[in-house]
């Protein structure tokens, strides 16, 4: 199997402080990978760089064979709209916008067409179960569901990698797991990658391997037993 | 060695210390019960891979007679033991009530081979963090088992999965954080 987003020594300062130290990674299309490591060891930052949100200071990052630094702006942003798909810890909706048009909102910006958009976007909520409330505004909604239409816009545009940091880390228990199952049987279902960070043990059991980062240093664990 | 958790075993861990009697009295709330139907309904809820002997159930069901908590409702003709209904009383209600009003004492649950292999590590100056990914990749892929198993399973499987995936949760955060304080310590020693 080729991979499909490799990184290769990854380094990464802010100002004198290293956030990642020699970061090495590879996923290939369809796997679901939990990055896990404690709180400031660089997990954030391997998935900005990993994503193209931010340029690595050492190392590249490499997506279906292309190093991502080669690309111009314009063609990263493209990658960043097409290819990839963001969850973050707290949904970052638009808060002007109803729900149906956050998730419409990916469609919207590649030029697909008002209706269409919202057809699809109104699928993807009936799918991870929040299309009752897809006229309310985020501030209308339980994080649960915020993060249940985050997950809807993530994947509406049909992504090869889905980038989540801390997806479940603002909902209790029984949401949290929610969010994982859907997660992770839309992605399963449309072959999309996973890059799922997180620290608990219990969100990373959804995943099919694990990556540790400790020290701005990320260890495959495939042979660690 | 590759261990997997089916609900019997795991529940066999989680209630070892667990009353048969007060959870055949409880069954026996819902209506009066033959010994056998008891049985039954107890092997499904709670014993898959180590169900009930039958000896058990008479035994069991002749202490809380003797006791009151139990009245023989019945017997159906030509039958042995197995053939009586029983029925709660009142002061079997009451009984099941205090038992479950009554708090159980909470176990320290100390994963006591993973306690003394990390202050060995300690002793001799190995890497508690090697021991920790170890670990996390062994309880992962466990976690990972229990984790298919509830989203295939009913409402007792994810009780019981949960009830795991919460305690090697606990065992890793435990590691964790013991991980983290014997790396400060020995950044404090070797800065
Ligand atoms: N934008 C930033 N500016 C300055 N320092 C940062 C920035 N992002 C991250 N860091 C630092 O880099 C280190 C790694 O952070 P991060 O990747 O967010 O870790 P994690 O996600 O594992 O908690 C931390 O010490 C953090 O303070
Ligand atoms: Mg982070």
């Amino acid at each position: 199997m080729t991979a499909l987003l490799t990184a290769e020594g990854l380094h990464k300062s802010y100002a004198s402080t290293p956030a990642l130290a020699g970061a090495d990674f590879t996923i290939d299309a369809g796997e679901v990978v939990a990055v896990m490591g404690p709180s400031g060891s660089g997990k954030s930052t391997l998935l900005h760089c990993l994503a193209g949100l931010v340029a690595p200071d050492a190392g590249r990052v490499r997506y279906q064979g292309r190093d991502l630094a080669g690309l111009s702006d314009a063609e990263r942003s493209a990658l960043r709209r097409g290819d990839f798909g963001f969850v973050f810890q707290f949904g970052r909706l638009v808060p002007e916008l109803s729900c149906v048009e956050n998730v419409a909102l990916p469609l919207r910006l590649t030029g697909t067409k008002r209706k269409d958009a919202e057809a699809r976007a109104t699928e993807w909520l009936a799918r991870l179960e929040v299309d009752d409330v897809r006229h309310h505004r985020p501030g209308q909604i339980s994080g649960g569901q915020g993060q249940r239409v985050a997950v809807a816009r993530a994947l509406v545009g049909n992504p090869r990698v889905i980038f989540a940091d801390e997806p479940t880390g603002a909902l209790d228990s029984l949401n949290g797991e929610r969010v994982m199952e859907l997660l992770v049987q839309a992605a399963k279902e449309s072959s999309a990658a996973v890059v799922l960070v997180t620290h608990e043990s219990r969100v990373a059991a959804f995943s099919d391997r694990e990556v540790v980062v400790r020290d701005g240093k990320a260890r495959d664990m495939a042979g660690a037993v | 060695m590759q261990r997997t958790y089916t609900r019997g075993l795991y529940v066999v861990c989680i209630v070892a210390g667990m009353s048969i009697g007060h959870t055949l009295l409880a069954l026996l709330e819902a209506g009066p019960r033959h010994g056998y139907d008891l049985k039954r309904t107890f092997d499904d809820h709670f014993g898959q891979d180590r169900p009930l002997h039958y000896g058990q159930v008479y035994s069991t069901m002749s202490r809380l007679l003797k006791n009151g908590l139990v009245e023989v409702d019945g017997i159906e003709a030509g039958g042995g033991p197995e053939r009586k209904r029983y029925a709660i009383t009142d002061a079997g209600v009451t009984d099941v009530d205090g038992w479950l009003r009554t708090p159980e004492k909470p176990e320290p649950y100390l994963q006591s081979t993973l306690y003394t292999k990390v202050v060995l590590a300690l002793l001799t100056g190995r890497d508690a963090n090697q021991l920790l990914d170890t670990q996390r990749a062994e309880h992962l892929r466990l976690m990972r088992q229990l984790t298919r198993r509830k989203s295939g399973g009913d409402l007792a499987d994810q009780l019981i999965c949960d009830h795991a995936l919460f305690h090697l949760e606990a065992d890793l955060r435990w590691l964790e954080l013991a991980a983290a304080r014997l790396d400060r310590l020995a950044k404090e020693i070797h800065p």
